[in-house]
């Protein structure tokens, strides 16, 4: 009779022939806000692509609601599911901390995609953002103004009063306006909030028509307040006397670029995103990637990333502008 | 009998002042809210409450409830969503066919399962709230269906009709209400729902068909939903299987009641709905013009269906005790 | 003339009482215990990381708070009332304790702060319920959206800290149990002798059958439902503090959609809506048939939309049985 130690010292052996044959595949995973979120589509198919090309499995999960705790359970069940990696946008920047931090503390790589936990880095390893956020609200002002000849009021519809996204680049606009004297003549008369639904964006946006009859412009930094306002617009017929602007989908603003409602708006590729996020999770693994602030690292299609200041990590440099002339080449 | 119609009277007649008041006191403060353009901007926050909110009346009236018409709504939403998209050769209005269609087909489960199975209607709506939801998710594989697949002359019923220049999807709200009336002022149905829910035990001795008559409120009541879901695409212009119809229950039924049809059955009128749907409106057209973040607005919410029950229930007591006194000789 | 012999009336047997073993086991409770095991089973069967003790324990505190609510919200319910504010309820509790804590206020005021607000909720429901005479369903709909709302004013969109030293009552185990779970089928035990041995435990269901006829017996109904719903308002806030332990912070939608899940406890183990029926063991064996269910299929990565269907055709089914049964055994 073989010993119980003989025994498992055997299947220890086996098991170990066994792995270093056959390396398992790298187990990677994408938590969205909510499920029927368009948007999230984009970001699962950069995923998607990317662990087709560098062989890793990979799923995308989502809770039914996007609120602050609705992301928990899903977590948990990855971190008992033992997968490596976990890229989430995140419901919340705080309700996450103690489930992030078993996550950490399991050996999960935790990546933060397309927006941050503002005030809890420390609880992931990296967060991939779009673009530099510090020049979107620039960048925003400067395409308003360009369409309302740079002087007139205007205002911001947004998403949600605590949205950390939407907070930064409405605070770099209300700077920008202050203080660059190209946009003296033109005035930010109110910020409303639609908190990314479309029926609150709807009734906020005729308010501001009602409330600001000599309203120029309206930016509007979040795809469904942007829908929306377009929709107001389009709908009343006024798309000469309001310009409506702001970062949106392509999918959902074409109809207004093309019978021009809209003239142009801004966003770049969340795919992208996505894509970024496998390359550099699979190097941080293999450890082909360092997760320094002020390394570099290639990408193919993206070129050479750069890690900034907090583990972030851009997929473009400047925002993409769409319009009349560019709006059918894209299909999210 | 006298003394109850003189409280229903006074009951309507209370919320026709509520909204005078409410909008005299905002106008005041804002001019803007007495325009025209305002009329227009509440009217187009009705229609969709609008025809929930008969459904959920007839529902109410028979002692029942349907906690499921947000889930019905973006259930049938997304059906004529898909259809737009996937089969784009079809005329578009068959739309309403299907979404009305399906609604129907829905109600009658729901009401199925309440008069087979004798089950509460509260827990079986709970039920297929979650359950129709879920097949809203699993039809659409999660996906939204984008504007540029909702048909334009759909969306254009939102926006104007050669009638003035008023939308169609008011006429639509307004006509069901009418539509809702004259069925339970002169159909037999309809007088049998009022019956039913104001002594469910004696209405088969009456000749009242229990089953039928649930079954039907049940149906209308999908029906209805699956009218304001394909409404929906047309005020909106897509479709999304997460927030589409996500909360409308809540917004019907705070409506409702409002407007003084009772929980317990049997008591309501279509006038008192459509005054507490036009309320529910106004608060909802002021509120953002008001200024007041929307982190007050759920609170308001809260406290105007608090003020309403109570209103309605010192209403009561006051028309009890006439009636009593009446009595006594 | 002949007397008709009038037969006589053909004697029958008092109908024999059900045997033993039926009564014990033909009940809804028995039935979650059924779905309980099959949905255990179920589990298993879809994904290999499910069957883990520690793990589903560890799941269970994610819903610990709403299950220790929704067994005072089976007493009233069994009392013939209901109560959908207390999700909301724990959310202004938590948001006021944290506010308080922020102000400077020391550890035990601000819990003070958050059970008296707790309490304050609930007599406010009680006033209206019981004071007004308003049906309960409506009232507390319209405290849900009053309460929450308030928290929204409270603490707008943010996330307000609480201190180090107060997060994490689920990572406290004894014997390997989390403290919540420990906790909830303490009170289990509580109100399950109380429920079914105390005189109170009684009236509450004589209330629930027959409200009138409770009273005309002695019953003091309306002040039994008044302790019930004060008794909700301080569960609800103690659930609220747990779960600003258990998140380290609060925010206005804490416990978002809860009443929905404790209603659904409540209903899973056999609680008739309408009253006088029910039992703190059905809800204790349906919240965690629950949480078993709800596990089950997150970590077998299910996405939402077969959880929805699942959820809702668990309800359906539930019901279904709960009433063949009650049909069965009603004589």
């Amino acid at each position: 009779m073989l010993k119980k130690s003989t025994l498992i010292g055997l299947a220890a052996g086996f098991a170990m022939l066994a792995s270093a044959a056959v390396a398992e595949p790298l187990k990677i995973v994408y938590i969205g806000k909510n499920t029927g979120n368009p948007y999230f589509d984009s970001i699962t198919a950069g995923f998607e692509d990317a662990c087709k090309s560098l062989g890793c499995e990979f799923q995308f999960l989502a809770p039914a609601t996007a609120e602050a705790t609705s992301q928990i359970p899903i977590i948990e069940a990855q971190i008992q599911r033992g997968v490596d990696v976990i890229g989430i946008s995140p419901n919340s920047a705080d309700a996450l901390n103690q489930v992030l931090d078993a996550a950490k503390a399991a050996g999960i790589l935790v990546l933060t995609v397309n927006g941050d936990v503002v005030g809890n880095e420390s609880r992931r390893a990296a967060t991939i953002l779009p673009v530099d956020f510090t020049k979107t609200g620039p960048n925003q002002v400067e395409l308003m103004g360009s369409m309302i000849g740079y002087s007139g009021e205007i205002a911001i519809l947004s998403a949600t009063t605590e949205a950390p996204d939407q907070n930064v680049w409405i605070a770099a606009m209300a700077d920008t306006l202050k203080n660059d004297a190209k946009y003296k003549d033109m005035k930010l008369v109110a910020t409303v909030y639609g908190d990314d639904q479309p029926e609150k964006s709807t009734t906020e946006m005729e308010a501001l028509l009602a409330n600001y009859p000599d309203l120029k412009g309206v930016i509007a930094p979040t795809t469904v307040g942007i829908a929306a306002a377009a929709q107001v617009v389009q709908s009343r017929g006024i798309a000469d006397k309001v310009k409506v602007t702001g970062l949106g989908l392509p999918s959902e603003m074409r109809d207004f670029i093309k019978d021009g409602t809209v003239e142009a708006f801004q966003l770049w590729s969340p795919y992208n995103e996505g894509w970024l996020a496998v390359h550099f999770a699979l190097g941080v693994l293999d450890g082909s990637v360092k997760n320094e602030v002020g390394g570099t690292f290639e990408v193919p299609n993206l070129g050479t990333i750069t890690i900034n200041e907090n583990n972030s990590m851009n997929t473009q440099a400047e925002l993409t502008k769409f319009d009349k002339t560019n709006i059918d080449d894209f299909s999210f | 009998m006298t003394g109850w119609r003189h409280i229903l009277l006074r009951r309507e007649a209370g919320i026709a002042v509520m909204i005078v008041l409410f909008c005299l006191s905002v106008g005041a403060v804002k001019p803007q809210f007495l325009t025209l353009d305002s009329l227009r901007i509440i009217l187009l926050l009705v229609p969709l409450i609008m025809i929930g909110a008969m459904g959920q009346m007839l529902v109410l009236l028979a002692r029942h409830v349907d906690l499921s018409i947000g889930s019905m709504l973006g259930l049938t939403a997304m059906a004529s969503g898909m259809m737009f998209r996937y089969m784009p050769e079809v005329w578009w209005p068959v739309g309403f066919l299907v979404s009305v269609g399906l609604g129907a087909v829905l109600g009658l489960f729901n009401g199925a399962l309440v008069t087979v199975f004798r089950l509460p209607a509260i827990i079986v709506t709970l039920g297929t709230l979650n359950l129709y939801r879920g097949l809203t998710f699993i039809m659409s594989d999660a996906k939204q269906i984008d504007r540029q697949y909702v048909p334009s002359a759909l969306k254009s019923m939102s926006v104007t009709s050669p009638i003035f220049g008023i939308p169609w999807i008011i006429f639509i709200s307004f006509g069901v209400a009418i539509l809702t009336y004259w069925f339970v002022m002169h159909t037999r149905i309809g007088r049998q729902i009022y019956a039913l829910g104001s002594n469910p035990v004696a209405a088969p001795l009456r000749g009242i068909s229990v089953t039928k008559v649930t079954l039907v409120v049940f149906a209308i009541s999908g029906a209805l939903s699956g009218l304001a879901g394909i409404l929906y695409a047309s005020r909106w212009g897509f479709v999304n299987p997460s927030n589409t119809g996500s909360g409308f229950e809540l917004q019907v039924i705070a409506a409702v009641v409002i407007g003084g049809v009772s929980i317990n059955g049997g008591v309501g009128t279509v006038a008192g709905t459509v005054l507490g749907v036009v309320l529910l409106g106004c608060v909802s057209a002021a509120l953002p013009l008001l200024g007041i973040p929307g982190t007050t607005q759920s609170a308001i919410y809260g406290a105007v269906i608090l003020l309403a029950l109570m209103i309605d229930r010192l209403v009561r007591m006051q028309g009890m005790a006439r009636s009593t006194r009446a009595a006594v000789p | 003339m002949t007397q008709t012999e009038i037969p006589a009336p053909a004697t029958r047997e008092a109908t024999l009482p059900r045997p033993a073993w039926k009564v014990l086991l033909i009940r809804p409770e028995a039935m979650t215990f059924v779905l309980l095991v099959l949905a255990v089973i179920a589990g298993s069967q879809l994904s290999e990381y499910f069957l883990d003790l520690s793990y589903i324990l560890k799941s269970f505190t994610l819903s610990a708070e709403f299950a220790i609510v929704a067994l005072v919200l089976t007493m009233v319910i069994i009392a013939g009332e209901i109560d959908l504010s207390p999700a909301a309820n724990m959310a202004l509790s938590a948001c006021l304790f944290a506010y308080a804590l922020d102000a400077g206020a020391p550890m035990p005021l601000a819990i003070c702060i958050g059970l008296v607000a707790g309490v304050a909720m609930g007599a406010v429901n009680a006033a209206l319920i019981i004071g007004m005479q308003l049906p309960s369903i409506i009232v507390t709909i319209g405290t849900l959206t009053l309460y929450r709302g308030l928290a929204q004013v409270i603490a707008g969109d943010k996330s307000i800290r609480v201190p180090d030293t107060f997060i994490g009552i689920n990572d406290i185990l004894l014997l390997g149990v989390p403290l919540p779970v420990l906790l909830f089928t303490l009170l289990s035990v509580v109100l399950g002798l109380v429920l079914a041995t105390t005189v109170f435990g009684r009236q509450i269901y004589l209330i629930g059958t027959n409200e009138v006829a409770a009273r005309h017996a002695g019953v003091r109904s309306q002040r039994i439902k008044m302790w019930l719903f004060l008794l909700m308002g301080l569960v609800s806030a103690i659930a609220g503090l747990m779960t600003a332990s258990r998140l380290g912070s609060v925010r206005y939608d804490l416990g978002l959609g809860g009443e929905l899940q404790m209603v659904l406890m409540a209903m899973l183990g056999g609680t008739y809506i309408f009253g006088g029926r029910g039992s703190i063991l059905g809800t204790f064996l349906a919240a965690w048939l629950l949480v078993i269910v709800m596990t089950g299929m997150i970590v077998a990565n299910w996405m939402p939309a077969y959880q929805l269907c699942v959820l809702g055709v668990l309800l359906i089914v539930s019901i279904i049985a709960t009433n063949l049964i009650y049909s069965r055994t009603q004589r």
